[in-house]
């Protein structure tokens, strides 16, 4: 147990100072790296939610990361502009305040988890796995073919979310606001495992036909954990599209879906702190691999092949089986 | 005899010529044990099914309760009082068996949708899931792991997490399958003790279980009832001497 | 006039997706595989009948060499890395395969480039064909109707009719069964998986001279082909069928005519919009409503 409150400890440690170490060895770069690691952390942390802890294997989940960026950078564009983002039935104007922007971001992630889920709910295993796809692919169209917003384009953001003090367009400042929200998110994951809700959750994942016989309504529970998920996942996409001040089609593609779920396995499925390794880990191996060469996906696939089949705990299931071995 | 606890009138299902159950009659008053026996094949599964509600009924009526459940989904049913356990052992394999039985108490309790407050701290499901594993003899193994468990303890656990759920009828799918003498007698004392209190419909192939348990006792051949009655007057009849024996004979 | 051309240009669109969901869904319901790389043999496909009619200076020589060559690329693909991932949950299923994406679609990107390549139509396909009095049709797209037509009624005769189509049927219901009878099911998955690799080779073949032919070109169309699978009902050949021409029709004609529909109720500007953004979702929304209505696809194979 020492060992792993010693690791945590250090690992929060060393994020906290992250930006301080960085300007000290002139490698300011890490912050805005280290930055893209926590958002990529928090889309798995959402994933998470329903995939490990829950065994519902979305492929679809990029469609919630890009339409929580689309909705922070299309209200922004609004506000810029200052046209109204739609009138009736009541004027919603556009917004540049992260206060505002975030959560309408979150807001849209839900409900459009709400209508994905209920639909894809009434189906299991490979329909599943097919149709939470196959709605990603529809939102990926909807957004290459909305002329208004760029179309297959994208969308540029023209000014970060404001922020009350903050200046997000520091990067330190902007680094430190995605820590605390992935903290928190680290935090709540932690306590959901273990509450009723997450214990449910669990319980459906091992064995529904067992939970329903004792009384859970479980596709109820089910869809509460999708819609959380979505939220979450879009929050991350809020976060993404203020790193990169623009959003496209491609923040919504079956590549990034793939991406966020490996991100999760990877790092370990229903563990806390998975998705966070997981993304430490994605992002090394895309940067060291694809120094050595442009085509490092011809490596990264054969080895998350190589994973998939002689690995399968993922990285933070190792190192926990391990400190808990060492007690 | 008092007002039934379950009334089956007219239960029937079939898998395209297969007529599984076959126009069912069956009545269960309560605290009553009553066994349902009979030959593989001769639909007790899918009677169980349809009585737990995760087989549709092609036709015929479920009350329980003196209402009609006939097209109530599981978990209402269960929240009525009408709980279930499996023949393959169904417990959660990584949750200790506190956890198991904790699980079962919170179905009910509700508070599905908390989020934050620590469940395995929370006196209110851990103690009445501890009382269930001290009632089947299981509380010395509360923190093991389920799947860590002797097949007769896993058994045990499955009845506690029935148990858990407050029932007012227990369907007991071969409570002693895959069990040892030895454990199979430690499951009918326990189930004797809970005789009188909770109404039992009992499928099960150990005749000696059966007939140390049972009030009465329905006979199953080809998705009919060919017989129900007390059981010296099952053992006497000769339909039932006929049919059941006569398959014995064969097997 | 327009409507027929696009009810032909929607059929076409559906026997290519029939090709490419007939392999997937015999391996779904089979060896209860999803395999994500199925849209990479149909981008190998295409690009060897397009490297190998370009030497040949043949579109036919192209097609023949294309065909046993991506079949042999999927059987290798399955004795090396799918054959252990039959008795694993469709989780590590997705992930591996995902990772075979990425590697074919990288690998086809070292060996070819990173531009699209161009498969002409043959000569005697160039041309144009009038089906109705005025109403001309590309000869070649008539071409691949026809052939899409064959190769799906041959394909539905070897499921329905067939001893091996009785084992592939058979299989897809009960594996278990299957096995236990006797039947030496690694060459039975053997063969089904070369037979879909192929069936997938021909989809790209098809549509390289009306597409481009280029890197990652397999998985829109993959996930169209899932697309039919959900609506057809895993491990069904009728229902892949179905679905297939259901979604190929629903999106051409979605596409042709929805913006014009939206625009004269609407006015054209905002209104063409949202008619081009419905149409690119209408066949998503088609999937929605079979589900809602029957979860488990129009002709659901397994119990």
């Amino acid at each position: 147990m020492n060992l792993r409150r010693a690791l945590l400890f250090g690992g929060l440690a060393f994020a906290l100072l992250l930006p301080l170490l960085a300007g000290a060895l002139g490698l300011d770069y890490a912050v805005g790296i280290a930055t893209r690691i926590l958002i990529l952390a928090l889309a798995g942390i959402g994933l998470n939610l329903i995939l490990g802890y829950g065994g519902m294997i979305s492929f679809g989940h990029a469609a919630f990361f890009g339409l929580g960026g689309y909705v922070v950078a299309i209200l922004s564009r609004h506000e810029m502009r200052g046209e109204p983002f739609m009138t009736w039935p009541f004027e919603v104007a556009g917004t540049d305040q992260a206060i505002l922007a975030w959560p309408a971001a979150m807001l849209a992630c839900a409900l459009a988890a709400l209508v994905i889920g209920a639909i894809s709910l009434r189906t299991s295993g490979l329909y599943f796995i097919m149709i939470t796809l196959a709605f990603a692919q529809m939102l990926f169209f909807f957004f290459v073919s909305l002329e208004t917003y760029g179309g297959d384009d994208g969308l540029s953001l023209l000014s970060r979310s404001a922020a009350g003090p903050l200046d997000l367009h520091d990067p330190a400042q902007f680094y430190y606001l995605v820590l605390v929200l992935v903290l928190i998110a680290l935090l709540a994951t932690a306590r959901w495992a273990n509450a009723r809700f997450g214990l449910a959750l669990q319980g459906i994942r091992d064995n529904e036909r067992r939970m329903r016989a004792l009384g859970f309504a479980t596709t109820r529970t089910k869809l509460t954990a999708f819609v959380i998920s979505g939220a979450i996942v879009g929050l991350a996409g809020a976060l993404m599209v203020n790193h990169t001040e623009f959003v496209s089609p491609a923040f919504l593609s079956w590549q990034r879906s793939g991406e966020i779920l490996v991100i999760v396995v990877l790092g370990g499925m229903g563990t806390v702190f998975g998705p966070l390794a997981g993304a430490v880990v994605f992002f090394m191996l895309e940067e060291v691999l694809s120094q050595w060469t442009q085509h490092w996906m011809v490596i990264f696939g054969p080895l998350l092949v190589l994973a998939v089949l002689f690995a399968k705990q993922g990285l933070w299931g190792l190192v926990a089986a391990k400190l808990d071995r060492r007690g | 005899m008092a007002e039934s606890l379950l009334k089956v009138t007219g239960l029937t299902k079939a898998y395209g010529a297969l007529v599984a159950c076959d126009g069912v009659d069956l009545d269960i008053a309560p605290g009553e044990v009553h066994a349902v026996i009979g030959p593989n094949g001769a639909g007790k599964t899918t009677l169980i099914g349809q009585l737990a509600g995760e087989l549709r009924p092609d036709s015929g009526r479920v009350s329980f309760a003196g209402r009609d459940i006939t097209h109530l989904p599981i978990h209402v049913r269960s929240a009525r009082g009408l709980a279930r356990s499996f023949q393959i052992t169904s417990v959660f394999p990584r949750f200790s068996a506190l956890d198991n039985v904790a699980l079962a108490v919170q179905a009910h309790a509700g508070g599905n949708f908390r989020f934050w407050a620590d469940a395995r701290k929370d006196s209110t499901l851990r103690d009445p899931a501890f009382a269930c594993l001290e009632r089947v003899g299981l509380a010395a193994r509360a923190k093991v792991p389920a799947r860590v468990l002797a097949h007769g303890e896993q058994r045990q656990l499955e009845l506690a997490m029935a148990l858990a759920t407050d029932p007012r009828l227990v369907l007991l799918d071969e409570p002693t399958a895959g069990m040892g003498r030895e454990d199979s007698a430690r499951m009918v004392t326990l189930l004797t003790g809970l005789k009188g209190k909770i109404a039992m419909l009992l499928v099960e192939h150990d005749m000696d279980a059966v007939f140390a348990l049972a009030d009465r006792i329905s006979v199953m051949v080809g998705g009919r009832v060919i017989a129900t009655g007390r059981p010296d007057e099952v053992r006497a009849n000769t339909e039932v001497r006929r049919a059941y024996l006569g398959e014995d004979e064969i097997a | 006039m327009l409507l027929l051309e696009q009810i032909l240009n929607g059929l076409q669109l559906g026997v290519m997706l029939f090709l490419l969901a007939a392999g997937l869904t015999l391996v779904l319901g089979i060896m209860n595989l999803v395999n994500l790389a199925h849209g990479s043999l149909y981008m190998v496909g295409a690009f060897i009948a397009a490297s190998a009619a370009q030497w040949t200076d043949s579109f036919l020589l192209g097609l023949l060499i294309a065909l046993p060559a991506t079949a042999l690329v999927g059987i290798a693909v399955e004795a090396i890395a799918l054959r252990h991932l039959y008795d694993r949950d469709h989780l590590d299923q997705v992930l591996a395969t995902f990772g075979l994406i990425l590697f074919f679609n990288e690998a086809v990107a070292m060996i070819w480039g990173p531009r699209a390549l161009f498969l002409d139509p043959p000569s005697w396909l160039s041309g144009a064909v009038e089906i109705l009095p005025g109403a001309p049709y590309p000869a070649f797209r008539l071409a691949i109707l026809i052939l899409g037509l064959g190769v799906a009624g041959f394909l539905y005769w070897l499921v329905a009719r067939t001893r091996l189509g009785m084992l592939i049927r058979a299989g897809a219901s009960n594996r278990e069964m299957v096995g236990a009878l006797g039947v030496d099911i690694k060459r039975l998955y053997t063969l089904v998986f070369g037979l879909g690799a192929m069936l997938a080779a021909l989809a790209g073949v098809m549509a390289g001279p009306i597409y481009a032919v280029e890197t990652g070109m397999g998985e829109p169309v993959l996930i169209l082909a899932f697309v039919v699978i959900v609506i057809g009902g895993i491990g069904s050949i009728r229902g892949a069928l179905v679905g297939a021409v259901l979604v190929g029709t629903a999106d051409t004609l979605g596409r042709a005519f929805l913006p014009g529909l939206f625009g004269a109720m609407m006015g054209p500007a905002a209104a063409s919009g949202v008619g081009a953004a419905l149409a690119s979702m209408a066949i998503y929304i088609l999937m929605a409503a079979v589900l809602v209505w029957r979860p488990r696809g129009l002709f659901p194979a397994h119990g």
